[in-house]
């Protein structure tokens, strides 16, 4: 395949280390870094496993964890729930002149700055915001209810920011699939309900399970989102890390904290690969 | 029973578009707030807060930063990603699955794993917090991007037009530079409208690895600590319009791609 000539094999090296060079230095040095830290006790150095048995032991942080994991559980299912259905009538639904155009809009958000998305929310949810005004203003409601800096508004707005990000890949999922599933189905006299039912919803399943793969892993790892609409009543894993670095410079604790999210990520990632393979056979 | 799904499907639209738009139209509505408080009733439209945004230097410093940062790190890992998927696509490489697998590999790691590590790394080594250090991580989350998109679209149409420029004479970098990146432009292209995109956009990285001068999402962020106010509104609408151009742009890269 290789037509380089004289350059014989120093060509084609001198085109890929740059990049390996870079992943190397920046991303898998720096790993190797954490992991060293994570081992090393915050005052006055020296090997320790403390870092990581504190998490064990310390129920405030194992509630994080906890706390994370019911969050990220709740968007996932909400978010999947909510975006079938939407990403189903876009594909099925809207004329295909359209569709392009209402794809577009129903992502554009999606490209906000994450930062301003957040506080946009804040404007909604707040004790003053459109939402309270306007159940006080109907007369629904004499007191305007505690919406902000709740469970609640950590989860309205990730399920906004993934509502978008799988309306994106379930859409892309529905047009992938040929006519003629459906065509054979109605030949062999099954009604819509069970065309969907028994075709169209376990042909998309696997493109689901990536989706909600995808979201599972931004959702658990941000940090933004609960900063800014949580709060600090409730803590996620995220803000746990961060805590440590911005409050007592802790940056052993921080990188144990890190693996141990990471190590959470990776042991779903292999259950859902998994879950993935049966799918498949 | 047709009509009922059909008007049961405009209803659920509605409102998962309304559900989708909400935010973003308080955002905007109340930027042009008249009154110091983002909050109804709506007293505008003025466009007080959008002066108080262009005449904050911090804020058009943060701007001047982000765009910096975005261009030169976009630059940076286009052009990383570039070569690499050239030498990938051309040439037989002992390991390439592997290697190719360690280039995308960040893909899978949040950024703020990825801005931890750095940050160990630097304090380790004693670098310094800087806008150089966030644009090292930028070029980290966008590397593998470029790569991906880039090395996707290297078909075997393109290395046919190569190897008749060879044959005609062309040495290897001649090549490169007069048919392999006009040919690889919309990919490219795409590549470095989305990292903008990313870079642009990014938090956690700039925030723990810049500390004077900083991008614009971190301004941004420090902003929010006054709770809410008309000038967070704004930025947030003059970013928003950003990200939209940007978007723009690589949706018709995108587009001329397909129709060529």
């Amino acid at each position: 395949m290789s037509t380089a000539g004289n350059n014989g094999r120093a060509l084609p090296w001198a085109l890929v280390t740059p990049a390996l060079g870079w992943t190397l230095l920046f991303f898998v040095l720096p790993f190797i870094a954490m992991g060293f830290s994570s081992l090393t006790a915050h005052e006055g150095g020296g090997f320790t496993a403390s870092n990581y048995s504190q998490f064990f032991t310390n129920p405030s942080y194992w509630q994080a964890m906890v706390n994370s994991l019911q969050v990220t559980a709740i968007v996932t299912v909400v978010s999947v729930l909510l975006a079938y259905p939407f990403a189903w009538i876009l594909a099925e639904q809207v004329p295909e002149r359209w569709q392009r155009l209402a794809l577009m809009l129903a992502v554009l958000p999606f490209w906000t700055s994450y930062v301003v998305r957040s506080y946009s929310w804040l404007l909604v949810l707040a004790q003053n915001g459109v939402i309270n005004r306007a159940l006080t203003g109907s007369g629904l409601f004499s007191e305007p209810l505690q919406l902000a800096n709740t469970r609640f508004a950590t989860v309205t707005g990730f399920v906004h920011f993934f509502v978008m990000l799988l309306t994106l890949t379930i859409f892309a999922n529905l047009k992938q699939l040929s006519p003629s599933y459906r065509k054979a189905a109605a030949d062999l006299g099954a009604g819509p309900v069970r065309t969907f039912l028994h075709v169209i919803l376990p042909l998309t399943l696997p493109g689901i399970m990536v989706g909600a793969f995808l979201t599972f892993v931004l959702c658990i790892g941000d940090y933004i989102t609960p900063q800014i609409l949580g709060g600090n009543n409730e803590l996620l894993m995220p803000q746990l890390v961060m805590m440590q670095i911005g409050r007592r410079g802790d940056f052993p604790l921080a990188s144990a904290l890190s693996i141990i999210l990471m190590a959470v990520v990776t042991i779903a990632y292999l259950a859902c690969a998994r879950w993935l393979k049966i799918e498949r056979a | 029973m047709r009509r009922i799904v059909r008007i049961a499907s405009w209803l659920y639209a509605l409102a998962v578009y309304g559900f989708i738009f909400l935010p973003v139209v308080v955002l905007v509505l109340f930027s042009l707030q008249a009154t110091s408080f983002p909050i109804p009733p709506f007293t505008g439209p003025s466009l007080r807060w959008y002066d108080a945004v262009l005449s904050d230097t911090r804020l058009t410093s943060a701007l001047v930063n982000s765009l910096l940062v975005a261009s030169i790190s976009s630059l940076a890992a286009v052009t990383l990603g570039f070569l690499s998927a050239w030498g990938f696509a051309r040439f037989v490489l002992p390991g390439s699955g592997l290697l190719r697998g360690l280039i995308t590999l960040p893909l899978t790691v949040s950024y703020l794993i990825i801005g931890m590590g750095l940050l160990v790394l630097f304090n380790w080594a004693g670098v310094p917090k800087s806008l150089l250090a966030a644009g090292i991580g930028h070029v980290v989350i966008n590397l593998p991007l470029c790569f991906a998109i880039i090395y996707s679209q290297m078909g075997d149409h393109q290395i046919n037009i190569e190897r008749a420029a060879r044959d005609l004479g062309a040495p290897e970098w001649k090549v490169l530079l007069l048919i392999t990146v006009p040919v690889m432009a919309p990919a490219i292209f795409a590549g470095f409208f989305l990292s903008m995109t990313f870079s642009w956009d990014e938090f956690v990285i700039s925030f723990l690895l810049t500390r004077f001068d900083t991008t614009l999402p971190v301004e941004i962020w420090n902003l929010l600590r006054s709770g809410l106010n008309p000038k967070t509104n704004a930025v947030g609408s003059l970013v928003f319009a950003v990200s939209i151009v940007l978007v723009v742009l690589f949706e018709l890269t995108l587009l001329r791609r397909r129709r060529a």
